[in-house]
């Protein structure tokens, strides 16, 4: 299986994701520079962490017009995995292929720490070898990963169940004490429609080891591999 | 001419003796431009014109150095033909006028030389103070100062993995703001600051060169008064796209091979560039002024040369090369502007539209620039705040009053509030995150591991220069060791007041030779660092305040240890003495308002002998967790070891010292600050095994304790001195510093 790591300028977890994604998961990985237009072939793509563009508009507002994102785009209409890490969470927001947005965190200030992050919906190819329910730790480290969207988009989201990740405190509840940015419901990543493109402000990539304090992260990047290898199995291709 | 008179050479910061000097140099007067050009060079931030001569006394040199001090940073080998680069610099006097921006361009700079040696920056440290937290100037520049460090670092990609934080009036109108950057590089791909191959070209890359700035290194070789806002001008603007744009264009282009040498624009920006690559390569350099992106229009070639505009590089490439050069360049959507060549003469010649516009010997501005030895007198107070007399007074309170206190206080409450808004765990290398000890992060690819530590204590150094800077040494190395790693190089972040006074000069003086005889002591040599003097409002010098940044090598990354007690039911350990030194310390300055008495003896050669046991002991895996003891003393220190464990208490029985009066027994054996001690925990098993290792190096270790259980409990000579839940402890320290910032809004510019 290969992974498609996108490398805006500004981007600055892709060689995190690049290193989990093969030196720790096994897989084979690429990192695709934004003015290319193919993926190469890849049979699964993450958007990284970082600041496309200097985010001085809005993030990920100059990312979207990139030349790969026509390709992402094409990969996740053709139902291929897509998931946006951070940064690539919120460019995927503003290319539309995710509904909401993303506003200034709750207190204004950048928050960086381990938290707790519960599965709540396991039928997404980056959520598979999960639990339901599972409470994931996971580095945050954003200024705006504030999540927002109008209340029938997330009526919409909850009645669909394309929450896939909410922020809980350490019982597993979703509360107020848990949510560290003010996202609405403590939503913490959300899927689409056809549940192929996932958002999440948590950084699994940089929770595949335990020496760096959580190895839960490399869940997500498994299930990617698993949803792969049963599409082969079955005789399909995910994208 | 002369537009040169007597106000001209004030205002740019330069003598007349200086000036003397100038047109002997030239053999004649000079232009405004070349004016420029000198007092800039010549200033006491380019020049280290007041230090030197001290610097020069600092070992610099071991099997380990790969590169001393004088290029853009040092660098130590580490195995398998890597090493560490690394240097800590100051942005004190920016982040005082403009705390954000000032910060964040700090950050900035010291990440452009790092990446200008070659080396990808892995890692960032600061060492930071501010005036009381009681005052909402103090807690504006910590905030701002905060963000700002975060919103560089953390935009760039570039973890911060520790530091410390110190509130004290002292730095209420001179805050410090000391980064240190921590890089990865090959030997053989370190690249040099320096110009060669008469006819090379000459290529500026990166930001357009704007008014910005202009004289910024004058403005840091100043003391502050009341006009200082004013200066808001000369304060930088930084942009850390362009920057991380630039790194890896930089890192890109370093792998062509079709580079010469490369250097960051910085203080006194194309000017130091020009010459200072010049200088190192024994050649000259011939630069069109006018081809100079610029932001502005009607820039002089006076306002191109002086500008300090953030995100610059000069750099020299191999003729016949340029495309491969520039492509990297276009890849990246940067300038890369041929702006010049290199030549057989030992000129910097400058050129605006064709026209000469400014002709200087290159050694002459960075070389032959003055050096001073200034005097230096011991103060005439200095003898009387080394008195201390426990007699006439007493406790406070009960010393479970006085752990609490100390608990809350900023200099020792956790920093989780700056260090939330620090990125620590982008570039997925950070094993131990700020605030537990000393920064780790393993190396990819390699077994190895490095840990970095910055310590300083100004209070110290306030009543004993000397001994303030050998503990600065000692405590930045030992939490290198309590990691578990090996120390093996040392950058130091000069911080005093105006070295034209005679007793500041002689802190200076008194603070080098202690670095000097900690470091050889300890086999630390200094590969570079920074000097940062006229710390200096109206008049009030900050405490004399060496910051060192040790950096230590782990043999093996997996093997390293936290402060943090790991399990319950295992001894506690205390190697080293408990001496129950109460002078300069926290109890005395908090409880008593007290700063008063000789700082903590240290015995380097005990010191030695205990880090080198405390490596082995971590390599060994005989201890669980290690902690060096320091503000707050024992007691404090013991706290640490419980919090962040998830609520694994400690019970301690103390025999109290017998250095002071009886009302003082309790505080000074809980809280007393003697050197060369660390609390390590020890399984059951190894106890026998540790405490025979402690024999045979020499160094006093007693079981002193067990963990286990909810609470700390110290007692002391057989009385219960301290007794409370770990979880009331924690939330004390751990919100103590938020609670006071919850009043600020938030910091951004």
């Amino acid at each position: 299986m290969t992974f498609a790591v996108i490398v805006f300028p500004g981007s600055n977890s892709d060689y995190d994701a690049f290193h989990a994604a093969s030196a720790v998961v096994g897989a084979e990985a690429s990192l695709v520079w934004h003015k290319d237009t193919s993926l190469g072939g890849a049979d699964a793509v993450i958007l990284p962490g970082g600041f496309a563009h200097g985010d001085y508009l809005r993030t990920g507002a100059i990312a979207k017009f990139s030349p790969i994102m026509a390709a992402v785009r094409a990969f996740a209409e053709r139902g291929g995995p897509v998931l946006g890490i951070c940064n690539g969470f919120q460019v995927l927001l503003e290319a539309g292929l995710l509904p909401g947005a993303m506003v200034r965190n709750r207190g204004i200030k950048f928050v960086s720490k381990m938290v707790p992050v519960r599965v709540d919906a396991t039928d997404t190819p980056f959520t598979g070898a999960c639990a339901a329910g599972q409470v994931l730790h996971m580095p945050i480290a954003h200024g705006e990963g504030n999540y927002f969207a109008e209340p029938a988009v997330i009526e919409a989201l909850e009645r669909d169940r394309q929450v896939v990740f909410r922020y809980v405190d350490e019982t597993g509840q979703a509360s107020a004490a848990g949510n560290p940015n003010g996202s609405i419901n403590n939503i913490a990543g959300i899927c689409n429609a056809r549940r192929n493109v996932v958002g999440l402000m948590p950084h699994p990539e940089r929770a595949c080891e335990a020496s760096l304090g959580s190895a839960d992260g490399r869940l997500v990047l498994d299930s990617m591999v698993q949803a792969f290898a049963a599409g082969v199995a079955g005789g399909r291709s995910l994208a | 001419m002369s537009v040169i008179d007597r106000k001209v050479l004030e205002q740019h910061g330069v003598t007349e003796g200086e000036y003397a000097r100038i047109q002997e140099l030239l053999g004649r007067e000079p232009n405004m431009l070349e004016l420029g050009l000198f007092s800039v060079m010549w200033s006491e931030h380019c020049s280290y014109k007041s230090s030197r001569v001290h610097l020069k006394t600092l070992p610099t040199t071991g099997p380990r150095v790969v590169q001393g001090p004088g290029e853009n940073a040092g660098a130590v080998d580490i195995g398998d033909g890597l090493a560490a680069v690394f240097k800590i610099e100051s942005h004190n006097h920016p982040s005082f006028i403009e705390p954000y921006q000032g910060a964040a361009t700090g950050v900035g700079g010291i990440i452009r030389d790092i990446f200008t040696m070659g080396a990808r920056p892995i890692a960032l440290l600061n060492a930071l103070r501010f005036g009381s937290l009681e005052t909402p100037l103090a807690r504006r520049i910590f905030s701002g100062v905060v963000a700002g460090i975060g919103g560089y670092g953390n935009s760039i990609g570039i973890p911060t993995i520790g530091g410390e934080i110190v509130f004290d009036p002292m730095y209420a109108g001179n805050p410090l703001v000391n980064v240190l950057c921590l890089g990865l590089a090959r030997h053989d791909e370190i690249i040099k600051g320096q110009a060669s191959g008469v006819g090379n070209p000459v290529y500026y890359v990166g930001a357009r060169t704007g008014r910005d700035g202009i004289h910024g290194a004058t403005m840091a070789s100043a003391e502050f008064d009341e006009s200082s806002a004013e200066k808001r001008p000369a304060v930088q603007v930084g942009d850390p796209f362009m920057e991380k744009l630039l790194m890896e264009a930089c890192l890109e282009v370093m792998k062509t091979d079709a580079l010469v040498g490369i250097q960051d624009m910085g203080a006194a920006g194309l000017t130091c560039a020009t010459s200072e690559m010049s200088s190192r390569g024994n050649c000259g350099m011939d630069v069109e002024v006018s081809l100079v992106p610029q932001r502005e229009t009607g820039m002089t070639p006076y306002e191109i040369m002086l500008s300090e505009s953030q995100e610059r590089m000069l750099l020299v490439a191999k003729a016949g090369r340029e495309r491969e050069v520039e492509a990297v360049f276009e890849k990246w959507d940067l300038h890369a502007v041929r702006v010049g060549h290199v030549t057989a003469s030992d000129r910097v010649r400058l050129f605006h539209h064709g026209a000469l516009v400014a002709d200087v010997p290159t050694k002459a501005l960075t070389d032959e620039g003055p050096v001073y030895r200034r005097p230096m007198s011991r103060p005439s107070w200095q003898t009387a705040v080394q008195q201390l007399d426990l007699a006439p007074l007493s406790p406070p309170g009960t010393s479970q009053a006085a752990f609490e206190s100390l608990l809350a206080s900023p200099i020792i409450a956790s920093k989780r509030w700056a260090f939330n808004q620090f990125d620590h765990s982008v570039g997925t290398n950070t094993i131990a995150q700020p605030g537990t000890a000393a920064g780790v992060v393993r190396i990819k690819g390699a077994t190895q591991g490095l840990a970095v530590s910055v310590d300083g204590n100004g209070r110290h150094c306030y009543l004993d220069p000397y001994r303030g800077a050998m503990l600065a040494v000692a405590e930045a190395s030992r939490n290198v060791a309590c990691a578990g790693a090996e120390p093996i190089g040392g950058t130091n972040n000069l911080n005093f007041g105006n070295p034209e006074r005679p007793e500041i000069m002689w802190q200076f003086g008194e603070a080098v030779r202690g670095i000097g005889d900690a470091c050889r002591a300890l086999d630390v040599p200094i590969t570079g660092g920074n000097v940062s003097l006229y710390n200096e409002t109206e008049g009030r010098a900050i405490y004399p305040t060496p910051v060192l940044g040790v950096v230590g090598l782990l043999a093996d990354a997996s093997q390293t240890v936290t402060r943090v007690f790991q399990s319950a039911g295992a001894a506690v350990v205390l190697l080293g003495e408990n001496r129950g030194e109460l002078g300069g310390s926290e109890y005395l300055a908090r409880l008593l308002d007290l700063v008063q008495g000789e700082p903590p003896a240290l015995d380097l050669a005990a010191e030695r002998a205990l880090q080198t046991l405390v490596v082995s002991l971590v390599r060994g895996r005989l201890v669980q967790s290690a902690h060096d003891c320091s503000d707050g003393g024992l007691a404090v220190t013991l706290a640490e070891c419980t919090f962040g464990s998830g609520g694994i208490g400690v019970e301690v029985a103390l025999d109290g010292v017998k250095t002071v009066p009886a009302s003082f027994v309790e505080a000074a054996t809980l809280f007393g600050e003697s050197a060369s001690r660390v609390v390590v925990s020890v399984a059951d098993g190894h106890v026998a095994q540790v405490l025979g290792a402690a024999a045979s190096a020499g160094v006093p270790a007693q079981v002193i304790g067990r963990t286990g259980g909810g609470d700390i409990r110290i007692d002391v000579d057989g009385t219960t001195a301290v007794l409370l839940p770990v979880a009331a402890a924690e939330g004390v320290w751990a919100t103590a510093i938020g609670r006071r910032m919850q009043s600020v809004a938030a910091g951004a510019a």
